[in-house]
């Protein structure tokens, strides 16, 4: 937890901070920001089924904040927890230190984009946009102003009088999210929004949805069990197993330093050697892959239960017994067992000598007349020590 | 589309000259000429001429068509709340035995309805007349409204419900915004049926009735028995053009309602 507490200065409550850039945007690492929305020991119980487990998590004005996790992870009844719909068992939420419990969805200055995008068939798209603005009774001129100016946001000028029957699915999703971001909410809530577009149009619109939070400096929580995507436009992803938290970071972070083998395993792909802390503390011993080196102390007593992971692609392959290794640490012999061509890269699975699975990918940067690896060849398997990552659970 | 076999064609006929035969017929005898029933006198609107000077008919007319208006709208209000507390309400205890009672009505026999309608009036020693043909006839057709208004809102996307209270509209506002322009198709086909039915009841009606209120159907059966009067053919005539009115827009507006609601939650 941050001090939050501390009245400072600077950072006045509800007050608009000016992000320039994502560039050292990082309050989650500065002790006297206060966070604009505070989840607190949060709790929900469906039947016998924990959805959401003692769950604490803050989120800072102008943040893209990701919920990350497998289907049924809780992360979609957190965020309508947040939005209202359903009721903690246990816990707070507070935002701008205003506990939520007792206000109604209605009057909850967040807004949601629906999965489905629950646009209401029997109104045209401006009526759609402009609904929300009517029920703060915003005068008529100003609604106008204010639906054409989300019109052309989202690119969507000249459908205004259009039925949503009438779109295609990537204009009904930016009719959702106009609908969702006229009333300019403190925190916007996003519910799988990109889940029913095609994966091109899904990789445009994630990169347009970073450049429209960037510009109105709004605070956005997005939930998606696509974790490229949660890569691609959060600041921080907080990723979720069975209602807990298993890991809140930067997307780098999350990759590059995973807090324990289900969060490495989860996010991308990844190769897990179990073995015992060595004498000299940067290297365990007794792995599947032999004695291997790490590129830094490890902060666990010698003999200490560890594991060690290293991502298929810092893994090299060669055909013949790397020269660089400074000794036989580090890299095995193996068969190729499959090769998968993506086209920018090549995955291998391999078998060790021991029986061992490994992953590899190798960039094809080259063309393919030099790949010369093959389907059972003999190769060596090799990690620079500054892969490794070390895993205490 | 699949070419009609001969059999296909002659079921068809078959199947709706059953039907509607008997319809034709009345239709057609109410321009005959002739006074005497059974006998084919040439064309003439004179029995729809009559009508306009029998008082009593003229009466009952007015009386079953104040009584439907009333009823059905009743039947509609009480009709749809009770499918909004079927659908809505999620789980609560006795919600199967709740289903049961709002089907139970459709299936029972109109005489044991009238009948026990009557008895709760006497028990309760209401003169009859036309009230309590208006509260029978609510009772017997705000189940039919029921069960038509529960199929809309099991297919309605409860998400629009959340996505209106999201953006601020109070509960009250967003069935007003929301829900019932969305549900509003099924409610008219609702109220267009219960109409009918209560514009055509004779069993209800007849155990629920007292002096003064004769309802159409009451006063023809009442002067058919005394004999077959070309004027009672030009009435049901009349009110085979109402109903039928009635019952086809109520299922085309149930249709539009189903084809506009589909593309949006596609």
């Amino acid at each position: 937890m941050h001090a939050g507490d501390s009245g400072s200065e600077f950072v006045k409550r509800g007050a608009e901070r000016p992000t320039f850039g994502k560039r050292g945007f990082a309050p989650w690492t500065d002790r006297t920001a206060q966070p604009l929305l505070r989840i607190q020991a949060l709790r929900k119980r469906f039947g016998g089924f924990t959805a959401v487990d003692q769950l604490s998590l803050d989120v800072y004005q102008g943040e893209f904040f990701a919920l990350l996790g497998p289907s049924g992870c809780g992360k979609t009844t957190l965020l309508r927890m947040i939005a209202g719909f359903e009721r903690p068992d246990s816990g707070r939420i507070l935002l701008d230190g205003v506990d939520l419990a007792p206000v109604p969805p209605h009057r909850r200055p967040v807004n949601m984009m629906f999965q489905n995008y629950a646009l209401f068939p029997h109104l045209n798209v401006e009526a759609n946009i402009a609904f929300g603005l009517k029920q703060e009774g915003m005068p008529k001129a100003r609604i106008a102003e204010r639906v054409a100016d989300m019109l052309a946001l989202v690119k969507l000028e000249g459908l205004g009088r259009r039925k949503p029957h009438e779109l295609s699915g990537g204009q009904r999703q930016r009719v959702a999210l106009a609908r969702s971001l006229a009333k300019r909410p403190r925190v916007l809530l996003l519910d799988e929004p990109m889940a029913a577009l095609d994966k091109k149009l899904r990789g445009e619109t994630q990169f347009e949805l970073m450049e429209l939070q960037r510009q109105l400096g709004l605070t956005f929580i997005i939930v998606t069990h696509d974790q490229s995507e949660a890569m691609t436009v959060a600041d921080r992803i907080a990723v979720m197993d069975r209602g807990r938290l298993m890991q809140v970071a930067p997307p780098k972070d999350i990759y590059e330093r995973p807090n324990s083998c289900w969060v490495a395993d989860f996010i991308g792909e990844v190769n897990l050697f179990e073995g015992r802390v060595g004498a000299d503390a940067d290297s365990v011993e007794g792995t599947a892959f032999g004695r291997l080196r790490v590129g830094r102390k490890i902060d666990v007593e010698p003999q200490g239960r560890v594991w060690v992971a290293v991502r298929p692609e810092k893994m090299r392959i060669t055909p013949a017994a790397p020269e660089r290794q400074a000794s036989v640490e580090n890299c095995a012999t193996a068969t190729v067992v499959d090769i998968g061509y993506l086209g920018d890269l090549s995955i291998y699975r391999l078998r060790t000598e021991a029986g061992v699975e490994i992953r590899a990918a190798i960039a094809n940067t080259g063309r393919s007349a030099d790949q010369a690896i093959g389907w059972d060849d003999r190769v060596w398997l090799s990690f620079a020590p500054e892969a490794a990552i070390v895993l205490t659970r | 589309m699949r070419k009609f076999s001969p059999l296909n064609l002659a079921a068809i006929i078959l199947g709706v000259g059953f039907l509607y035969l008997p319809i034709a017929i009345l239709v057609i005898y109410s321009f005959n000429a002739s006074r005497l029933v059974a006998v084919w006198g040439g064309w003439s609107i004179q029995w729809y001429a009559e009508l306009a000077a029998d008082a009593p008919l003229l009466d009952s007319a007015f009386i079953s068509l104040r009584v439907a208006l009333i009823s059905a709208t009743a039947a509609t209000l009480l009709g749809t709340l009770a499918a909004l507390a079927l659908v809505r309400f999620g789980r609560f205890r006795g919600k199967l035995l709740f289903a049961a009672m709002i089907y139970a009505p459709l299936v029972m026999p109109e005489v044991i309805t009238g009948l026990s309608m009557l008895l709760l009036f006497v028990a309760v020693a209401i003169d009859r007349g036309f009230w309590t043909v208006i509260i029978a006839h609510t009772t017997m057709a705000m189940c039919f409204v029921a069960v038509i208004v529960q199929s809309r809102l099991i297919d309605f996307d409860m998400s629009l419900e959340e996505a209106a209270m999201d953006l601020g509209a109070s509960p009250a506002r967003t069935f007003l915004a929301v829900t019932l322009p969305l549900i509003l198709p099924a409610i008219v086909a609702a109220w267009m049926l219960a109409f009918a039915l209560s514009l055509d009841d004779l069993v209800i009606a007849s155990f629920t009735t007292g002096p003064g209120a004769t309802t159409l159907p009451i006063r023809i059966y009442s002067e058919v028995r005394l004999g077959v009067k070309p004027e009672m053919n030009a009435v049901c005539s009349i009110m085979v053009g109402v109903v039928g009115i009635a019952v086809i827009a109520a299922s085309l507006l149930t249709k539009v309602g189903g084809a506009r609601g589909t593309p949006a939650q596609a």
